[in-house]
């Protein structure tokens, strides 16, 4: 049977041209990057150089790129370090209601600890309101934390727009810092982070055809941030634990070689999302977009289906090939359906109907035409036995 | 043979009473039903609608025929409930009203326990159903 898979959000496969240079790191060049003699050496070298690399892509300093263990542990150690750097300055932390749960969990572990946290609403849309954030911005503000685009409908936040809000706000004063989780960013958008005005931003090896298990937090170097890891020295003193050279030269392989192909992949996978969708809405009845038509990442599509339930539209796809994901409440763990379609205002049913394909580097146009000629029959099948009539 | 592994979410007989439905009502307009109950709520992601028709003299369910809007674990309880309430001459109304959501678990080879609530939802379903028919009949009287 065809696989096609449609679920690149989720993670992507280790590009061979990455695994390669990462191979040796996972054999002969065994060691610790610590250590004195050459095969430690070896390693530093490995671990400098890929470092050098992530900063360049940024255009940022060396030293302020922070190798992690993932996109989770990044945005915890932006937002919990700061909180607790800075904890004398302020209690207070803003962040959108649309985050990935890596931030959103943060910052309620945040709150538990005393702290308190804006979340701010975004419009129907998608995109977060920004007068909101003007008027929760305070004095006691220590930190903004706002995704640069969102994992399940692709929106993409205006992040320089954000940042002259902020920048305005804080004058000559250091604080609040502005962080933003760019794991779904990479790749497709730019990451220069002059363009972008962030304090730290947070990247992940999962989604650009890299290792799982791997990423990295920028940091301004005029700030200072609690560690969440403490032992040896490693990683400036910010992330303790010996270095993983094969994660970490493959992480920053895999960001290099997105950055390289990212305007063409944009341009490619633009039309082929525009082609799916335009067909779907089209052929299927009752079925809307979720999210901004134009301010989406290229890969991203969200639909909704009305009168249908999203894991058993998934499980259908599956017995033919199809791997995509849906927001639904029957597949969480705590049966409540997606946190960012109710922020959208999605009424519930449209979010258990909800059906998120993500396209990457070897989606074809064949592929969308099978799901094309599988999807409309599946709906209306599990349409006809709903026991909700449209 | 080598047993294969699958990989799918829920046993094998959810994943074939989810695949190929049993008993569903899929011509509403040409049905007679004796009963017909629902549950659940579009909210929470599960509706379940259950119809049956009865034996008048045995009081056993003849026909068993459902629509469920819901997740695979949902349409495979309410497709072995139809089964369930069929087989060997039909179940009596007085058992299908004892029916335990457990007795469909087992059945289904088990259920994650966050499903749980889907077997449940069959069954009450059936319990309107059954409700129904039993006014229906005081109705007539
Ligand atoms: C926007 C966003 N942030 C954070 C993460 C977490 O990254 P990781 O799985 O590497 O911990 C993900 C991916 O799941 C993501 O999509």
């Amino acid at each position: 049977m065809k696989q096609i898979y449609l679920d690149y959000a989720a993670t992507t496969y280790i590009d061979p041209g990455v695994l390669q240079k990462m191979l040796p790191y996972l054999t002969t060049a065994y060691g610790n990057a610590s250590s004195l003699y050459s095969l430690g050496r070896e390693a530093k070298t490995a671990i400098d150089m890929a470092r050098k690399d992530v900063a360049k892509i940024l255009g940022v300093l060396p030293q302020e790129i922070i190798l992690t263990g993932s996109g989770t542990e990044s945005a915890n150690l932006a937002i919990y370090g700061i909180a607790k750097a800075y904890q004398d300055k302020g209690d207070h932390v803003i962040v959108s209601k649309i985050e990935h749960k890596a931030v959103l969990e943060s910052a309620k572990r945040l709150e538990k600890e005393g702290f308190r946290v804006t979340y701010l609403d975004i419009d129907s849309q998608g995109i977060v309101n920004l007068n909101e954030l003007k008027k929760a911005l305070n004095k006691k503000t220590i930190l903004v934390s706002i995704m640069y685009a969102n994992n399940e409908i692709g929106t993409i936040q205006p992040i320089f727009e954000i940042s002259k809000i902020i920048t305005k706000f804080k004058k000559e004063n250091l604080l609040p810092a502005f962080h933003s989780d760019a794991c779904q960013a990479a790749g497709a958008l730019s990451l220069k982070i002059k363009d972008l005005g962030v304090d730290f931003l947070t990247l992940n090896g999962s989604k650009i055809y890299g290792p799982k298990g791997s990423g990295c937090l920028y940091k301004n170097q005029n700030f200072k941030i609690e560690p969440l890891i403490v032992g040896g020295s490693q990683e400036m003193g910010l992330r303790a634990g010996t270095e993983n050279p094969a994660l970490i030269v493959g992480f920053s392989e895999a960001l290099k070689l997105a950055e390289k192909l990212r305007k063409k992949e944009n341009w490619r996978l633009r039309i082929l999302r525009d082609y799916l969708i335009k067909k779907v809405l089209k052929t299927i009845p009752v079925s809307q977009l979720n999210g901004h038509p134009q301010k989406r990442l290229p890969h991203n599509i969200n639909l909704s289906f009305a009168g249908i339930e999203g894991e058993s539209l998934v499980l259908k796809l599956d017995q033919y090939g199809i791997s995509v994901s849906t927001g639904s409440a029957c597949t969480s763990t705590d049966l409540t359906p997606s946190h960012v379609l109710l922020a959208l205002g999605l009424p519930e049913d449209l979010t258990h109907g909800s059906l998120r394909l993500t396209l990457g580097r070897k989606t074809t146009k064949e592929d969308l035409d099978y799901v094309l000629k599988i999807l409309p029959p599946v709906v209306k099948k599990l349409r006809k036995m709903s026991a909700i009539r449209l | 043979m080598k047993k294969t592994k699958t990989n799918w979410l829920y046993s094998q007989i959810v994943k074939e009473h989810f695949l190929n439905p049993k008993n569903v009502l899929w011509d509403e307009k040409n049905y007679q039903a004796d009963g017909k109950g629902m549950a659940g709520n579009p909210i929470c992601g599960d509706v379940m609608m259950v119809c049956i028709k009865v034996d008048l003299k045995t009081q056993k369910i003849k026909d068993c025929k459902w629509r469920t809007y819901g997740c695979g674990a949902a349409i495979a309880s309410t497709s072995m409930l139809s089964v369930m309430v069929t087989e060997k001459g039909g179940m009596t109304l007085k058992k299908a009203l004892n029916l335990k959501p457990q007795e469909i678990i087992k059945r289904l080879g088990g259920l994650p326990v966050l499903k749980f609530h889907c077997s449940v939802l069959g069954q009450a379903a059936l319990k309107e159903a059954i409700n129904d028919y039993f006014k229906k009949q005081k109705r007539k009287k």
